[in-house]
């Protein structure tokens, strides 16, 4: 717990420069990444960071240092082209696209790898940490490192700030950008290139393995909760910032730990957890709603039984038994509890010793139901042509989807009918 | 064998991501006609093709051929798709792709037999490309594409035949072509389905047709359905009330069919 | 013969990848062998933690499970959750891959296993891991008999399931309506992936294996439009990139798998470049025509 203290106290000035690098480095990979996750690149990313190696070798086997600035304009370099490779490959070739990213990704990675292992063969002493691309070292990073990244993912913000209404119009529809005149051209130059830019500072956190998903996962799990870009980009900044600090928190407990991956695993479980109960998009809220249907279907297909039985066949002196009801429609014993419950509750039925009873708002919900049914059923026999034998299993399910304005519009479309196709009286409230 | 009946399609409701593009669809087709399937863009013509094949699951309703279900029935259909549905640059021979006609899940670790090859021959001859057979299909024009996926169905020698726009990117000569070869299937009692989207020439094409815009509009002889109620129906546009409730089906996530709810008659393959 | 054995086992795990490679990228499904070269990683270290040791066979189930669970959470994702493709697999791969390092470094000592290995593998090591025969008289490099062992597995499989490979590639639901199991043959077609990345991993690494499985194979699809002629050119690549491969890695003093892939790229480029010229000179053919 100490330990913990000693982390967020950031008195260690290591301390504090590493997690603050890598904070910075993921929020600005986070929101950069959003526009490639809307312009679903995902793994074009995940190409141009394998493709940074080799510019990141080269540059050091021309300059002999290990300057970010030189290294990071040999990334640039090197993935700016594997970005032009990719595009060139699609555009000119018949090999598709996910074919040319592959293509890409591993050719530069493959030249990437030979060059590094030949720098670190020939061992002129200075190559050291050279491999920490490949999966990241936070832990080495340096006050000079820190300074060069705050400033370009300061510079990465503001671009993205100052041209958010370019970027949000381009990402989501690049046709409707052009059409309205939008120079769509120079947009994707920019984009690609905060793109690179993002990637290879991002990949002295993560490493260029794990890169593309510092890019991507924030988007997918603040996607799940906002569909607004704007709390998108902030949330995915969050999410990336909190990734970071946690893999940096536990790469202090436990220094045989690595940085990146622990950002990656933080980051993946994090948008796992947003994809499964995120209250729109999620997957369990989508599972609930699935419930509360049946539960509704149920409901309703009980007060349908019972109009029939007590309205329209009148069998209803006080109130029916459960051995009428089960007679009149099949519903499996624990389910028809649950039912006989939730309507009780609302008030819809009335005990009367072992009998059920309608009650007055019951009766109007009742008659509801039934209304939607026949009004569905007239319907599907007047616009669809169905015949009079096929329109029954449609309209029970309809009849529990129809919302009162699409009943409203049923009711005007076919003028208010008194009988359905099979001459069944449609009740109305009054 | 003619007019006993050749395809039923019962209550058939499909959708694509929840959201409805066929609507309780019904109707039965006799055999020995050149049917058009017709309707306007989106009105669920491709996908009424691809439930009778089986090729996506249906939300309830189901498809009988010969008063069978498909998998007992299955060398007696062939389906033509979409010619943009594939790649043209795959490396493949005319002949190999004609020769996938004569594939069946038996076999394919074996090498086709002599007669097998002779029919791709004669499928060949019947469209004018057996001149083209050792071209690759990258090389081919539209027209002489689509000539490849029809040899490759007539290969089948199937009874009812399935085809998905096969006059969409051709030139005259190739359609004219088409349209005698699938004219003299019919002449030999079989049963020829054609999904169309051209309302000029399909009067004077088909003998029968089907009449879709999400839901059926009609079907029958031609004489009976090709009449301009029927056609404004069609071609006025959805229903507003169908396509609202679609929306909210895709939206609310609602079940299409009652998970409980077991339709009384004829159901078949449920 | 040192030499000979690094080219023969590299040219045999080549050859492996350009025979499967060559339906993948015709199936376009060459991110997805990306995605399971990632994510066997911990299935692999989970099988050397429980078993102790490099036996290849529990290996084998590890990493395979590991391969599943990857098709898995993509489909998942995909189809279930609505997550657009591209992020599912970008997604999917890098969580298993983070988890496969981490365990990597939580349990050192008992996985001999480092982080460069699992990026470009070691090859070179090939000559001295040694099975012998006939009472010590004859010996061959273990990788080398299992990637030939490997390779004439597959050789068998793409010749023996050529046709339903070629019809599920070409016209997929035109399969499925010939009654033929689509999904099966992609199980089967995946399996063979996966144990190819799997025993290939010692070798090349799991990254570089994409590159194996990618690049011969678009080489040769540039220059032929016959599948027959464009699995023997993938093959040719494929041995010809191991040659090369291994003196120019000799040369350089690096990474063997590496200057493989380096030489395979440059295939591809020359390749382009004639495609590109001769779909110029035929552009000019056709003008002059005219």
């Amino acid at each position: 717990m100490n330990d913990v203290w000693a982390f967020f106290s950031f008195s260690d000035p290591t301390v504090r420069i590493v997690s603050l690098g890598t904070v910075f480095l993921a929020m600005s990979a986070s929101v950069v990444g959003t526009f490639a996750f809307l312009r679903k690149r995902a793994l074009v990313g995940d190409a141009i960071a394998h493709a940074i190696l080799p510019g990141i070798a080269i540059a050091f086997m021309l300059s002999g240092t290990k300057n970010p600035i030189v290294l990071m304009m040999g990334a640039l370099i090197s993935g700016w082209l594997a970005t032009w490779a990719m595009e060139y490959i699609t555009e000119k070739t018949k090999l598709s696209n996910d074919t040319a990213v592959a293509l890409v990704l591993s050719v530069f990675f493959g030249i990437g790898i030979m060059l590094l292992t030949h720098i670190q063969h020939s061992g002129t002493g200075n190559q050291s940490g050279l491999d920490q691309y490949l999966f990241g070292k936070a832990a080495g990073m340096t006050e000079q490192d820190l300074w060069t990244y705050s400033v370009v993912a300061l510079l990465l913000l503001t671009v993205v700030i100052s041209l958010y209404k370019e970027l949000k119009v381009y990402s989501f529809n690049p046709d409707f950008a052009a059409v309205s005149g939008l120079p769509v051209k120079a947009i994707r130059r920019i984009l690609n290139l905060v793109t690179v830019l993002a990637i290879a500072i991002g990949i002295q956190s993560v490493g260029v393995v794990l890169m593309a998903a510092l890019l991507i996962t924030p988007a997918a799990a603040a996607r799940a909760w906002t569909s607004s870009l704007k709390i998108m980009l902030f949330l995915a900044a969050l999410i990336g910032g909190i990734s970071g600090l946690s893999g940096s928190l536990i790469s202090y407990l436990s220094p045989a730990m690595p940085t990146g991956p622990w950002i990656v695993m933080t980051l993946s479980i994090i948008t796992l957890l947003s994809l499964f109960f995120a209250p729109r998009g999620g997957a369990l809220s989508r599972l609930l709603k699935q419930r509360r249907h049946s539960q509704k279907i149920l409901n309703e297909n009980l007060l349908k039984v019972f109009y029939k039985l007590s309205v329209e066949r009148k069998l209803e002196k006080s109130g029916l038994n459960v051995a009428e009801l089960l007679a009149e429609r099949a519903i499996n014993k624990s389910d028809f509890a649950a039912a006989i419950k939730r309507l009780k509750r609302k008030n819809w039925l009335l005990a009367e010793g072992k009998k059920l009873k309608l009650s007055s708002i019951g009766l109007v919900e009742a008659r509801r139901v039934v209304r939607l049914h026949r009004l569905w059923e007239m319907y599907l026999s007047q616009r669809l042509n169905l015949k009079e034998d096929h329109i029954h299993p449609n309209a029970e399910s309809m009849e529990h989807i129809i919302s009162p304005e699409l009943e409203a519009l049923l009711l005007k479309e076919l003028d208010f009918p008194t009988q359905d196709p099979h001459n069944s009286p449609i009740p109305y409230s009054n | 064998m003619k007019n006993q009946t050749a395809l039923e399609v019962h209550n058939l409701t499909a959708s694509y991501q929840r959201k409805p593009v066929l609507w309780e669809i019904d109707f039965k087709v006799p055999s020995g006609h050149l049917i058009g399937i017709l309707g306007p863009n989106g009105s669920g013509k491709t996908t009424l093709l691809r439930n009778i094949m089986n090729l996506m699951e249906a939300d309830s309703g189901y498809v009988k051929i010969f008063g069978k279900d498909l998998d007992e029935v299955r060398s007696r259909l062939s389906y033509v798709p979409q010619r943009e549905s594939v790649d043209w640059n795959f490396p493949a021979s005319v002949r190999e792709v004609v020769e996938m006609g004569r594939y069946r899940p038996g076999n394919l670790l074996r090498r086709l037999k002599s007669s097998d090859k002779q029919k791709v021959k004669a499928s060949l001859e019947k469209v004018g490309m057996l001149a083209y057979a050792d071209r690759q299909i990258s090389e081919l024009s539209g027209g002489q594409q689509q000539r490849v996926f029809i040899a490759r169905s007539l290969a089948q020698e199937a009874d009812i035949y399935l085809m998905d726009e096969p006059f969409v990117g051709v030139d005259a000569a190739t359609e004219e072509a088409i349209l005698s070869i699938l004219s003299g299937l019919r002449d030999e009692g079989k049963t020829v389905l054609i999904v169309h989207h051209d309302l000029q020439s399909a009067y004077q094409y088909f003998d029968w047709m089907i009449l879709l815009n999400t839901r059926l509009i009609a079907a029958g002889p031609k004489e009976a359905v090709f009449n301009s109620t029927h056609l404004r129906e069609a071609y006025g546009g959805k229903l507003n009330l169908l396509s609202k409730l679609g929306e909210i089906i895709a939206r609310e996530q609602f079940p299409l069919r009652e998970p409980d709810f077991k339709e009384k008659e004829g159901s078949g393959d449920e | 013969m040192e030499a000979f054995f690094i080219i023969a086992t590299g040219a045999l795990v080549a050859m492996t990848c350009a025979l499967l490679g060559s339906f993948l990228l015709l199936r376009k499904m060459a991110m997805l062998g990306d995605a399971i070269s990632h994510a066997v990683l911990p299935g692999i270290v989970l099988a050397f933690m429980i078993s102790g040791s490099r036996d290849n066979f529990i290996m084998l189930i590890g990493a395979s499970l590991a391969g599943l669970l990857v098709t898995l959470l993509i489909e998942l994702l995909h189809k279930k959750i609505h997550l657009q493709e591209d992020a599912s697999i970008g997604i999917s791969f890098t969580w298993l891959f983070a988890i496969g390092v981490i365990l990597i470094s939580a349990y050192t000592e008992q996985v001999d296993l480092d982080q460069d290995c699992v990026l470009y593998g070691e090859i070179a090591y090939v000559p001295f891991d040694l099975i012998y025969f006939s009472g010590g008289q004859l010996f061959f490099p273990r990788a080398t008999i299992i990637s030939g062992l490997l390779f004439l597995l597959t050789l068998g499989f793409v010749l023996v399931a050529y046709k339903g490979l070629k019809i599920t590639s070409f016209n997929s639901d035109y399969a499925k309506s010939l009654g033929i199991s689509t999904l099966a043959w992609h199980l089967v077609f995946m399996s063979m992936v996966s144990v190819t990345t799997v025993l290939s991993f010692e070798i090349v690494g799991a990254i570089l294996i994409v590159a194996l499985l990618v690049v011969p194979p678009a080489t040769a699809y540039l220059l032929t439009k016959r599948l027959k002629q464009m699995l023997v050119l993938a093959l040719i690549f494929a041995v010809l990139s191991a040659i090369g491969g291994y003196y120019l890695a000799v040369f350089l003093d690096a990474s063997i798998a590496g200057a493989m892939v380096s030489f395979a790229g440059f295939f591809f480029l020359l390749a382009l470049i004639f495609s590109r010229l001769r779909a110029r000179s035929l552009k000019v053919d056709a003008y002059l025509k005219e």
